[in-house]
């Protein structure tokens, strides 16, 4: 069980912003986050995409952004639990929380900050109707262990990075690869939009476009699908395997069950005072929460992690005073023993 | 004075909105929807207007003449769902004084 003061489901930046202010207040904080990297969109959709309402940053790339929370909090040596998505809280005798993965892996806090953002990024599934029937009997939305598909027939659906990679990388170990796109043309590296394109003209891959997967049949386990290419009459393709992927989009998930207020897909917060939801104890910064006035920008998050920082240092040291330090003034001591302040100014006559 | 053009946005539901938008603030479609609150926070402009989602999906019934698809708009639509020939990712369409009458419609929610 990992144990720390402050959970923080999700590590973008009002997350990773959160640990340096909590650790302003000598308190350590834990990260989850279903994305195997800290950053949340700043590095999984936009790293190389300008931003120009950081305060004192007159741009910064979000991927850069997040290099320096990450640097800004490393004093206070946070703890992460990536690539999982918290599923369950349960709160305990003692009034502490045990958050719970979908991988298993248990976090104890007497706080938990939810600092989701948009929620857990997801694949993004294609409106086949019998879709979820076939899922792990032969549709797979991810590919965790490419052994799986040694030699099966597989077919995958897709336009971008990942579906031309993994048909390349799955042309050398499947019986037969058939890459579907609704278009003729790929958006990916040109690395391997070449490569996929020597592979169909050497009759690795079998490259249908444009089409789409329009049915999916079989008894239990999928067994052949159908395609339809524009213009053209379906056909029915036998495969073993079908991988759809289209990208992931962001759901509020398990988090939308855990008894808070919900309104407009975001969670319900006290803005008055300091951004806690309707269960005592769990808090809600940045572009999850709502409440009136809302705005989502990564500098209000920064402002809602502050805030929230104070109210959890009260929960968790009840009846302690609390006086708000100037960094410039008392400087930092991180967790790992550093120290930085200020220079001293010397005083000393002049003759 | 800068007028306002008129919009007329049938949303999920089927409802058809007949909206005022302003052409001197830099507005897209997607932003107002979402200032007339016609489709619920969370299911338009997921991505805040990168044209890498496609919350914001919308059909043209109008016959305006709208400027081309970028590079962008056109690989989101090649990976989004319930996409049909007059589809247009609302982010990436300027609302201008010469859109005055256009009508359009929400695509489903994905």
């Amino acid at each position: 069980m990992i144990k720390t003061d402050i959970l923080i489901i999700g590590a973008g930046p009002t997350g990773l912003f959160a640990v340096f202010e909590a650790g302003l207040l000598k308190l350590k904080c834990h990260l989850i986050d279903a994305l195997p990297q800290p950053g949340g969109q700043c590095s999984e959709i936009y790293p190389k995409k300008p931003i120009y309402d950081i305060p004192a940053y007159p741009e910064i790339l979000a991927g850069e952004l997040t290099e320096k929370l990450l640097e800004q909090s490393k004093q206070f040596k946070p703890g992460f639990t990536l690539g999982e998505r918290a599923e369950t809280i349960e709160k305990q005798s003692d009034g502490t929380f045990v958050v719970t993965t979908n991988k298993g892996t248990q976090h104890c806090a007497p706080v938990v900050a939810i600092a989701g953002g948009l929620g857990s990024f997801e694949p993004r599934k294609p409106a086949l109707e019998n879709i979820e029937n076939f899922e792990d009997k032969g549709v797979s939305y991810m590919i965790k262990d490419p052994e799986v598909y040694l030699d099966k027939r597989v077919v995958i659906a897709g336009g971008g990075d990942s579906a031309l990679d993994w048909s390349i990388f799955l042309s050398a170990v499947a019986k037969e690869v058939t890459l579907i796109h609704r278009r003729t043309e790929f958006r990916g590296a040109l690395d391997s939009v070449d490569k996929v394109q020597e592979l169909k003209n050497n009759g690795v891959i079998n490259l249908i476009t444009p089409a789409e997967v329009t049915g999916l049949f079989g008894p239990d386990r999928l067994e052949s699908i159908e395609v339809k290419k524009t213009d053209e009459a379906p056909q029915l393709i036998k495969t073993d395997a079908f991988i759809p992927l289209f990208g992931l989009s962001p759901k509020l998930g398990p988090i939308a069950n855990w008894g808070l207020e919900i309104e407009k897909n975001a969670i319900k917060v006290n803005n008055a005072l300091d951004y806690q939801t309707n269960i005592p104890g769990v808090f809600a910064i940045g572009d999850v929460n709502t409440y009136p006035g809302k705005l989502k920008l990564i500098l209000c998050g920064f402002h809602e992690a502050t805030l929230m920082c104070q109210a959890a240092y009260k929960i968790i040291n009840p009846g302690k005073r609390l006086v708000l330090k100037y960094t410039t003034v008392s400087g930092i001591d991180g967790f790992d023993g550093t120290r930085k302040e200020a220079p001293k100014s010397v005083v000393k006559s002049i003759n | 004075m800068p007028s306002n053009i008129h919009i007329k946005i049938t949303d999920r539901n089927g409802t058809t909105h007949d909206v005022e938008a302003p052409t001197d603030m830099a507005l897209n479609l997607m932003e107002v929807v979402r200032m007339y609150e016609l489709a619920p926070e969370g299911t338009i402009g997921v991505c805040g207007g990168m044209a890498m989602c496609a919350s914001c999906q919308c059909y043209i019934h109008s016959t305006h003449d709208l400027a081309d698809k970028s590079d962008n708009e056109e690989a989101m639509l090649s990976e989004a769902f319930h996409v049909k020939p007059n589809s247009r990712l609302g982010c990436q369409v300027q609302v201008l004084p010469e859109l005055e009458g256009l009508e359009i419609e929400l695509a489903p929610e994905e």
